[in-house]
């Protein structure tokens, strides 16, 4: 609430405000002068100041305040119509009116300061909360692969005698993967900062969907044990100016999601088709399990990782996938299948061209 | 080849890479020689020319770029790039300098040897070698016939240009641009739809596979290779 008013007002409408609103509660009491006594009209007066000081900021507030007592004084306190005031009571009365004011004015906006130091620091500890979070599960991310190496090298080092060549093989096979996966990690903070710089720009050139999707899935090959893959692409499908390079980012980070965290019996499949208006829509469902319903809306989220999962990651490859896609102008939506599987549909509008107008030649 | 008579030049300001670099050469019968500089690199290159040379591209002095630059206004044998910079432009860059094929960092030391021995092979054939065998896959230049499992395989003029084209620099990556260049002309330059289209025409006459192309390499972003 005193927030809302506060944007509402500038400073300078602030001061506007508080004297207005002095003013016409002066003129309220004047005209009923008849019926109210000049003492009831001080406590008029002072609540409307404390009022103001509720909202607005020190400097209007002192002004009403001022303002207040020397109104009060000149119209209502009698004599009337001078500043002069003659009995003692008057004077007394005068003089506690106008510290009452004060004191509640610079009370008031005292109490705000406090509530507004207060807001900060939640403000500023759900931040630092966030960034340990990150910090933590980014740490662990970078660090577990890095505690491999050394351990194992430590061991192969120090251990030679006492390792059976079985042993050493399979400690070298670890340093192997923690590596990769370091790289992985590397990898998706470097794109997270190409996407966070805000210098990304998409070189479009005409991209091959057919040769896109089987690269990926070759690079990928490792990542599946086994898991198949199908793969629909719509019959003469045209050639689409898009980058490469990004689309294939995308692509990867997608299946490469599904193949670490769908069950073992579940298939994923690729879905490449053309819209009306031009559109590529790139679809990769699987027949897992799907996303927790009240998740799907943070999966996008940069560093948001599922509640109850156990595999490895930052949190960043989807955010990635979001971000190359709407840098390329495209939109990319998730949703559960009816009976089960999550469905990444991606919608990218895009020149294209059509593969019969180009090849022919006898 | 007898690697025994080969010599590497490995010019990287890594002390780690050089190291690393040296020993899984030498395990494999190479003669390694080492520079950390771009100065010394090209100060060693004049003074005991190499078989060919590996140079990253992020030098401490001076960039890998200028250093390939001056290397190629005499240097004729093969150089390999290798670079932490992914980036398609520092590549393309460095191809069309006269690299003759690049690793990005972090790379696997056998697929390191395999680029090696690629491109010293292609450097000890002879220019114009008529007959290209790789695998399944025999392209005869003289008499423009090409063959899979020994049968004939019908290509149009444009297909077996590029196959050709390809076939004549097996195991190099030849950059979009390059292709499109010669095969269609200087004007066809930014047409890459007309490779994209003809690289999938003749993977569905030559490969197994047109999905998983074991003789067409698709490098993202960068262009096409041989094998």
């Amino acid at each position: 609430m005193s927030n809302f008013l506060l944007h509402k007002y500038t400073k300078k409408s602030q001061y506007i405000v508080s004297i207005s609103l002095i003013l016409s509660v002066a003129a309220l009491c004047y005209a009923l002068s008849d019926f109210i006594e000049y003492k009831v009209v001080a406590f008029l007066l002072l609540v409307l100041v404390s009022l103001i000081a509720m909202f607005f900021d020190i400097a209007p507030v002192v002004v009403a305040a001022c303002l207040s007592a020397v109104v009060w004084n000149y119209f209502f306190i009698p004599p009337r119509f001078t500043f002069a005031i003659q009995s003692t009571e008057n004077i007394l009365l005068f003089s506690m009116y106008f510290i009452i004011a004060m004191v509640n004015a610079v009370l008031t906006y005292k109490i705000r300061e406090i509530e507004k130091e207060a807001n900060r620091k939640t403000v500023r500890e759900n931040t630092l909360k966030l960034y340990d979070t990150l910090l933590n599960s980014l740490s662990h991310e970078l660090r577990t692969p890095i505690a491999t190496i050394i351990g194992a090298t430590d061991t192969l080092q120090e251990e030679k005698q006492k390792l059976s060549e079985a042993q050493s093989a399979e400690l070298l096979s670890e340093i192997s993967k923690a590596s990769i996966r370091l790289n992985r990690q590397v990898g998706n903070l470097l794109n997270m900062s190409r996407l966070e710089s805000g210098f990304l720009q998409p070189k479009k050139d005409w991209c091959d969907i057919n040769e896109l999707i089987y690269d990926v899935l070759n690079q990928l090959k490792d990542s599946f044990q086994h898991k198949p893959v199908e793969v629909h692409i719509k019959e003469n499908l045209p050639l689409f100016k898009l980058d490469y390079g990004l689309l294939e980012q995308v692509l990867h980070n997608l299946v490469y999601n599904a193949a670490v965290y769908i069950p073992k019996y579940a298939v994923i499949s690729i879905h490449a088709s053309v819209s009306k208006d031009n559109h590529l829509i790139l679809i990769v469902e699987d027949t897992g399990n799907g996303f927790p319903e009240d998740e799907i809306a943070h999966v996008f989220e940069k560093f948001y990782r599922l509640k109850n999962t156990h595999a490895g990651g930052t949190g960043l490859g989807l955010s990635i996938v979001k971000g190359f896609v709407e840098a390329m102008g495209g939109t990319i939506r998730l949703e559960n299948g009816e009976d089960y599987g999550a469905r990444f549909t991606i919608d990218i509008p895009a020149e294209v061209a059509h593969v019969n107008d180009i090849g022919h030649e006898s | 080849m007898n690697p025994n008579a080969i010599e590497i030049l490995v010019i990287d300001d890594e002390p780690q890479i050089r190291k690393l670099l040296e020993i899984t050469l030498q395990s494999n019968g190479y003669k390694v020689r080492e520079a950390p500089t771009a100065r010394e690199g090209l100060a060693l290159a004049a003074s005991h020319p190499p078989d060919m040379i590996l140079l990253d591209l992020g030098l401490s002095d001076e960039s890998g770029h200028v250093v390939l630059q001056s290397l190629r206004q005499w240097y004729t044998r093969p150089v390999i790039i290798l670079s932490v910079q992914s980036s398609e432009e520092a590549i393309v860059t460095a191809l069309d300098l006269g690299a003759n094929d690049y690793l990005v960092k972090p790379f696997r030391s056998g697929e390191l040897l395999a680029r090696i021995r690629s491109v010293l092979r292609s450097a000890a054939t002879e220019p114009e070698e008529q007959l290209i065998v790789s695998g399944d896959l025999q392209i005869d230049l003289r008499l423009r016939i090409v063959k899979k499992n020994h049968e004939p395989v019908k290509l149009t003029g444009t297909e077996y240009s590029l196959l050709a084209l390809l076939a004549r620099n097996e195991g190099k990556v030849l950059t979009h641009q390059f292709l499109l260049r010669t095969i269609w002309g200087p004007s066809f330059v930014d047409q890459s739809q007309y490779l994209r289209v003809y690289v999938a025409q003749l993977r569905k006459k030559i490969e197994t596979d047109h999905n998983a192309p074991q003789h067409l390499i698709t490098e993202s972003g960068i262009g096409y290779r041989f094998v």
